[in-house]
């Protein structure tokens, strides 16, 4: 069982970092870093205000990238037919599914966000809050891709779905994750963690149940 | 793989009063038969008539919508469907596999050769032809070592030769105590203890 999900997940993770597509939600933010200044001028008090948020939402935008190629390619090819007709169940497909997208978007995003954050100017114990706070966000978002991705396969204008739903599962944790910046006890963290755990907690079973509904 | 010996029935595959119904049509129904170990079964019918249906039913990827069907837990199902990585070459690309059905490399290179595929294992599998695809799918359904086949249509877009050639490899399944469930429009070199010939419903009303 552990030897079958380490080969489903390699497979993923090799074939995400081989492909360069994980390295697209590292230069949107980047960009997105890189205008914000920009756009708002190079004051710094503002940007130490409003940096943090700017990098949170674009670390939600950021999320919507990768949505069309998690699960509709190996769906479109047949892999998970041949995945449930040797026994697997989807719920474990979709657990794979799970950590090898995290293992391909957390770490480049986190490495992105430290490097956007001295765009922002932002220094010090904002820096590491930020970057608890989207370390502890990561797991999530990426389940909550996963989750779209699943209910989204097969559907035309699937992206731009993608979009409509990932907004409102997303704002507690951008409450609690743009919130934390500002919140220096670190109850918004627990507050974060908590959703977070709970979004990864759902992610085999609602992408389980989504994948199921695409035999139908 | 189930623990030793078992009787003939857990190495059957059975089917009983199945019915299939997808998006409000019954497709077929009360569809009884049997394979024991050794035998192959050939589906014919229009197209629509459920041959497909009936296979992905067996391989449990369908729910039956009545009847029961029991099945081998080593199965491979072999359709339209290549599931194998474009851009890797075709001996990479089944490495997947090779590990996940716990086969070693010189697995793959007999199923390679079996397949007629041997000298195009480097090639990346986005630039195969209508043949070598299906090819392809046969070779990682002979690396899955599975008990039973689920064949539709396998010699789609085959030349003549490679038909005889999948006939002898299909023979050499049955010798040794495989199953075959296969459907085809094109006549297959084996020789068939069952053929079921599924027939449109008529609906009432």
């Amino acid at each position: 069982m552990i030897g079958t999900l380490g080969t489903l997940i390699w497979r993923d993770v090799r074939q995400s970092y081989a492909s360069g597509g994980t390295w697209l939600p590292v230069v949107f933010y980047l960009s997105a870093a890189t205008l914000f200044p920009f756009a708002v001028g190079p004051d710094r008090e503002l940007l130490l205000q409003t940096g943090g948020g700017i990098l949170w939402i674009a670390a939600l935008l950021a999320t919507l990238l990768p949505l069309d190629r998690l699960i509709q390619p190996d769906l479109d090819n047949g892999i998970y037919d041949q995945l449930i007709t040797r026994g697997l169940t989807d719920e474990v497909i979709a657990f794979a599914r799970l950590i090898s997208h995290w293992l391909s978007f957390g770490p480049p995003l986190l490495l992105a966000a430290f490097l956007a954050s001295g765009l922002m100017g932002l220094e010090g114990a904002s820096l590491w809050t930020l970057l608890a706070s989207l370390a502890i966000a990561t797991p999530a978002l990426a389940g909550l891709a996963v989750i779209i991705a699943a209910i989204t396969a097969g559907l035309k204008g699937a992206s731009a779905l993608g979009g409509l739903l990932l907004i409102p599962l997303a704002i507690p944790l951008l409450i609690f994750g743009a919130g934390s910046l500002s919140n220096f006890a670190g109850n918004a963290l627990l507050f974060l963690g908590a959703v977070s755990l709970l979004l990864v907690a759902m992610t085999p079973f609602a992408a389980g149940a989504a994948l199921r509904a695409t035999r139908e | 793989m189930n623990g030793g010996q078992s009787t003939t029935s857990e190495n059957a595959l059975i089917a009983d009063g199945l019915c299939c119904v997808r998006g409000d049509r019954m497709l077929f129904k009360d569809l009884n038969f049997q394979l024991e170990p050794g035998q192959a079964g050939l589906l014919t019918g229009p197209n629509g008539v459920g041959k497909s249906s009936l296979l992905r039913l067996v391989s449990e990827l369908l729910e039956p919508f009545a009847g029961t069907v029991s099945v081998p837990n080593s199965k491979a199902l072999c359709d339209d469907k290549l599931p194998l990585d474009e851009h890797l070459p075709l001996g990479k690309a089944l490495q997947f596999w090779t590990q996940l059905d716990g086969r070693t490399d010189s697995d793959m290179q007999a199923a390679l050769e079996k397949a007629g595929l041997d000298h195009l294992a480097e090639v990346p599998v986005r630039y195969f032809s209508t043949g070598q695809r299906q090819r392809a799918r046969l070779a990682r359904t002979y690396l899955s070592d599975a008990k039973i086949w689920l064949l539709d249509e396998p010699a789609n877009g085959l030349d003549a030769a490679s038909v005889e050639h999948l006939g002898t490899v299909l023979q050499n399944h049955l010798d040794s105590g495989g199953i075959i469930l296969a459907a085809s429009h094109i006549p297959l070199p084996i020789k068939f203890d069952l053929k079921l010939a599924l027939e449109p419903i008529v609906q009432a009303a």
